[in-house]
């Protein structure tokens, strides 16, 4: 097999699970290190830095990062990345005076930005301090965008939204808000240098079953109904709720039904209950507010009486496996179920909607309606409008966005330039050496035994009762700190140097995890077969390195190192060393106005 | 050395023996010898016998006497007896517990200091006597813990790390056991596992005066160009006269090699050996034939490796004395004291 390849930024950057999997590659064990040291502030900036939106995220965050931790793999649960990122958030000391001050001179270019939701946010915020007029539009009355419509308030505070929304509007752009933009053509009739859309997947499917227009005086879209609900509009349901729909929206509703007056809610989805598409947490936290999850249900009509709703009826099903493996569901044979009920909201997913987008100025759509939008830069068919967040791929989660409006910016600020779009400097890389002394590393190496905390939560029966107050309370300092040092330190990489190894297998006696083999050379899947420890996850890399004096290898895989540093300790020519991996992703504030790279 | 304890956080796929143990738990506290030292990797061949082997915890004993190798029972098995003795005084440590109770198995580990030096003497009557247990030499030819001085192992023209060359003749403690009449008899390598572990999994099973000889470097003081005992020294002059491949309690064997290429040998405890031929000819049950091969490999200055001599139909101390099969620390007071009627019938007969 071919020695590895470190050189570049992607291997030590994979071994680092979560921010690997990270959309905007959030450098998540630098910022746990800062939290467990008490740095909050710190921690907070590097966040806000990758992902914009810290406290947002640290409620919210559908946590891409927390199946692929390596943690998980070695004992039962991952590290509670996106609590502990909340914890920065919320014991951070005043941050304005490290945001970045109003340009000082302006660029002369003006972008439009429409929607001001996590995507157009991002881009304003990368923009802004390059000295960009900014003009952002918005139909709702405050800024946000689905996170503050559609996220109801009992799991994210209204101060929290208004906080991180304030720190990218206060860099100095046009809001203008309650003005929707009805004809894309006519914004482009403005004087403007490239245009932003990140107006996310406004529109909830309905269900177009037979009774749903006698009863529609209680069948509310769910998102719709949740927005009504954070602008106030709403503050009361019936007492027996159906919600259909198996997605996180399905769970924001039930939960928000049982805080206006539900007091027998439902959730009734089509799929399993596994295979339902709300996060697993979401799903426990409804089922403990005593919500009901009724599965392999699939409605069929909505029975009403004098124009008013009186329930749903249901086909139950089961599922049934094909020869590959596609599921179809199938007519159970038990006798239909009548669930009756005073109002229905209707969760069942989400799509996208451009009737203010002409079709005839050279923007393209596909066969779905979707805008034609690259996947590297964002920009659509026509040059200088550019999409991201939900409104180019349709529906993700806020991440998401985020990662997709950075990438949008440094488009934007290259087209402005009068550069190639797709010419994109790449990503900046460094590696680290944390020795300190013998047996001193300047990252803590002592492996924390200890399983994974939960969040303390504000009692049921008082969460209950008000749709504002929020149900985590979040890890205090001390919770924070146990669950902080749960981190491995994945980006404190395994260093090999070859010529410095003497094959004494100190390094292999002393690994925890058994991941070191010394070796004859072989290709990868004979090399996998002849671990120390069996090779459990072929996606997960194997360092091998150049063939050694003995004519063996040194094969280590990555899967489930702890970072601990005793293979380093134990060296005694320091073949190993541990070097600290970080990643400088490219965003347009760190380019100069030329679109050259700047010096980092 | 490193202050850390090892993690207990494992491979997910660390599977437990028979008795519901994983390796790790055989293993002891974290060792505090210097990085690199050939004696952690014995160690851990250690830990990896016991495990293979099924072996309570606490059905062994662990003695050793003064000096790095004699630390390292600290480092393995950390559920099981041990006793730190005096410099040099192991061997009659454990004849003395293996003659109070014969139920324990026992592994004696010292060093070329211990062994060679202050305790040769000890080394010789335990041989000699044929107590049961594993005595384990971790060879590294230097004073490791006194900064780098020869040892009596340490080889006539060999030099020191300063560049001092030794004068006086080294004692080659594998001739010494065999001459001694140790019934197993094997040499090996802390940097080859692969040979090392299932020769101590051989010698705990062997009934009779087990010894290894295991060349371990000593990387702070003897791993330079001018030593016969450094890592590089030993990989090219390593002779390994077989490659024992397969331990089984009376089970069939197949070894897939050609035939003629293997040799079988049953031990007393039923325990089965077999050995994969690397040198032509060699018969590890030939005592003599043992002892002219390794003097003519050693004068090339070759360091010869493997199950040297086996003695499969061994007897030990115990069988010497003719002692009760009962260890004595079981026997209760009626059999020790068998009251005045017994006694004057053994001074009858001696009338």
């Amino acid at each position: 097999m071919l020695p590895t390849r470190t050189d570049g930024p992607d291997y030590y950057h994979k071994v680092v699970d979560c921010q690997w999997a990270c959309p905007a590659h959030t450098p998540v064990p630098e910022y746990i290190r800062l939290i467990a040291e008490g740095r909050y502030s710190d921690a907070y900036m590097i966040n806000w830095k990758s992902n914009v939106f810290p406290g947002v995220l640290g409620r919210t965050c559908d946590r891409p990062c927390e199946p692929a931790c390596r943690r998980g793999r070695v004992e039962d649960e991952p590290v509670a990345i996106c609590r502990l990122k909340r914890v920065a958030a919320d014991n951070k000391d005043d941050i304005s005076g490290r945001l970045p001050p109003p340009a000082a001179n302006r660029n002369g270019k003006r972008v439009a930005l429409v929607g001001a939701g996590p995507a157009a946010l991002t881009v304003a915020r990368d923009l802004a301090p390059l000295g960009y007029d900014l003009v952002v539009y918005d139909r709702d009355a405050k800024a946000g965008g689905m996170i503050r419509s559609q996220i109801p308030r009992f799991r994210l505070p209204e101060e929290v939204i208004d906080e991180e929304v304030g720190y990218i509007t206060g860099l100095g752009m046009d809001v203008r808000l309650g003005q929707s933009v009805d004809s894309l053509k006519d914004l482009l009739a403005e004087t403007y240098d490239a245009v932003f859309i990140g107006t996310g997947a406004p529109r909830g499917r309905d269900l177009d079953l037979p009774g749903r227009t006698e009863a529609a005086a209680n069948i509310h879209i769910g998102i719709d109904w949740l927005s009504s609900v954070s602008f106030g509009h709403i503050e009361k349901i019936g007492r027996r709720v159906i919600v259909l729909g198996g997605g996180n929206t399905a769970m924001d509703c039930c939960r928000t039904s049982r805080r206006l007056g539900g007091e027998d809610v439902k959730v009734v989805v089509r799929s399993g209950f596994e295979e339902m598409k709300a996060s697993p947490w979401e799903k426990e936290d409804a089922l403990h507010e005593d919500i009901p999850i009724l599965n392999f249900r699939v409605p069929k009509a909505f029975t009403h009486e004098n124009g008013k709703l009186t329930g749903v009826v249901f086909e139950v099903v089961e599922a049934q496996y094909d020869d590959k493996g596609r599921r179809r569901l199938v007519a159970s044979g038990e006798p239909d179920e009548h669930i009756l009920c005073d109002d229905v909201l209707v969760a069942v997913g989400q799509e996208n909607a451009f009737p203010w987008i002409e079709r005839d100025i050279g923007l393209d759509f596909d066969e779905w309606g979707m805008p034609k939008v690259d996947e590297v830069t964002f920009q659509s068919t026509r040059p200088g409008v550019f999409f991201g967040g939900d409104a180019a791929f349709g529906p993700k989660n806020i991440i998401w966005a985020v990662a997709q409006g950075h990438d949008a910016a440094v488009s934007i600020h290259r087209y402005c330039q009068g550069e190639d779009v797709h010419d994109r400097p790449p990503p900046g890389f460094s590696l680290t050496s944390q020795k300190m002394g013998i047996h001193e590393w300047s990252y803590d190496n002592d492996v924390s035994n200890d399983a994974r905390f939960r969040v303390p939560q504000r009692d049921k029966v008082e969460s209950l009762k008000d749709v504002r107050l929020e149900v985590e309370l979040g890890f205090d300092a001390k919770l924070g700190f146990a669950e902080a040092q749960r981190c491995l330190n994945c980006d404190v990489q395994t260093v090999f140097a070859e010529p410095l190894c003497i094959e004494c297998d100190a390094c292999v006696d002393i690994c925890p995890v058994d991941c070191i083999t010394f070796t004859e050379d072989g290709d990868e899947e004979d090399l996998r077969g002849r671990l120390k420890a069996p090779s459990l996850h072929p996606d997960q890399d194997l360092l091998v390195s150049k063939q050694l004096k003995t004519g063996r290898v040194m094969v280590k895989d990555e899967d489930v190192c702890l970072h601990c540093g005793l293979c380093a300790e134990r060296c005694p020519t320091g073949a190993w060393d541990m070097q600290r991996f970080t990643l400088e992703m490219t965003h347009a504030t760190s380019m100069t106005g030329g679109g050259a790279c700047q010096a980092r | 050395m490193t202050y850390l304890a090892k993690p207990r956080l494992h491979h997910p796929s660390l599977s437990p023996n028979d008795l519901g143990f994983t390796r790790r738990d055989y293993e002891g506290s974290v060792s505090t010898l210097c990085a690199g030292c050939g004696h952690d990797s014995i160690s851990a061949a250690i830990i990896q016998a016991c495990y293979d082997l099924n072996l309570p915890p606490h059905r062994l004993a662990k003695l050793s006497g003064i000096g790095c190798s004699s630390k390292t029972p600290d480092y393995f098995l950390g559920a099981s007896h041990g006793f730190n003795t005096v410099h040099g005084r192991m061997p009659s440590v454990l004849t003395g517990a293996n003659l109070a109770n014969r139920e324990l198995i026992y592994l004696g580990v010292s060093g070329d200091g211990d062994s060679a030096s202050i305790g040769l003497g000890q080394f010789a009557h335990a041989i000699r006597r044929g107590v049961n247990m594993t005595y384990i030499v971790e060879n590294n030819g230097v004073y490791g813990l006194t900064k780098g001085q020869f040892s009596a192992t340490s080889d006539k023209g060999s030099k020191s790390k300063r560049g001092v060359e030794n004068h006086d003749s080294a004692i080659d403690l594998v001739s010494l056991a065999l001459q001694l009449g140790a019934t197993f008899v094997a040499r090996s390598f802390s940097g080859d596992k692969a040979q090392l572990a299932p020769l101590i999994r051989a010698a705990l099973a062997h009934k009779g005066a087990a010894f290894i000889d295991c060349v371990s470097p000593c990387v702070q003081f003897n791993n330079h160009s001018g030593s016969t005992k450094s890592y590089d020294y030993v990989r090219e002059h390593n002779e390994a006269v077989n490659r024992l491949d397969v331990i089984a309690k009376r089970a069939p064997i197949e070894v897939d090699y050609a035939p003629g290429t293997t040799t079988t040998v049953t031990q007393h405890d039923g325990s089965v050996l077999a050995l994969h031929k690397l040198a032509a000819h060699y018969d590890p049950t030939d005592r003599i034939a043992a002892m002219t091969y390794l003097a003519h490999r050693q004068a090339q200055g070759e360091v010869v490796t493997g199950l040297l001599y086996v003695d499969p139909e061994a007897s030990d101390l115990h069988d010497s004395l003719q002692t009760v099969s009962t260890p004595l620390t079981a026997l209760d007071g009626k059999d020790l004291i068998p009251g005045s009627a017994v006694l004057a019938k053994i001074n009858a007969d001696l009338r």
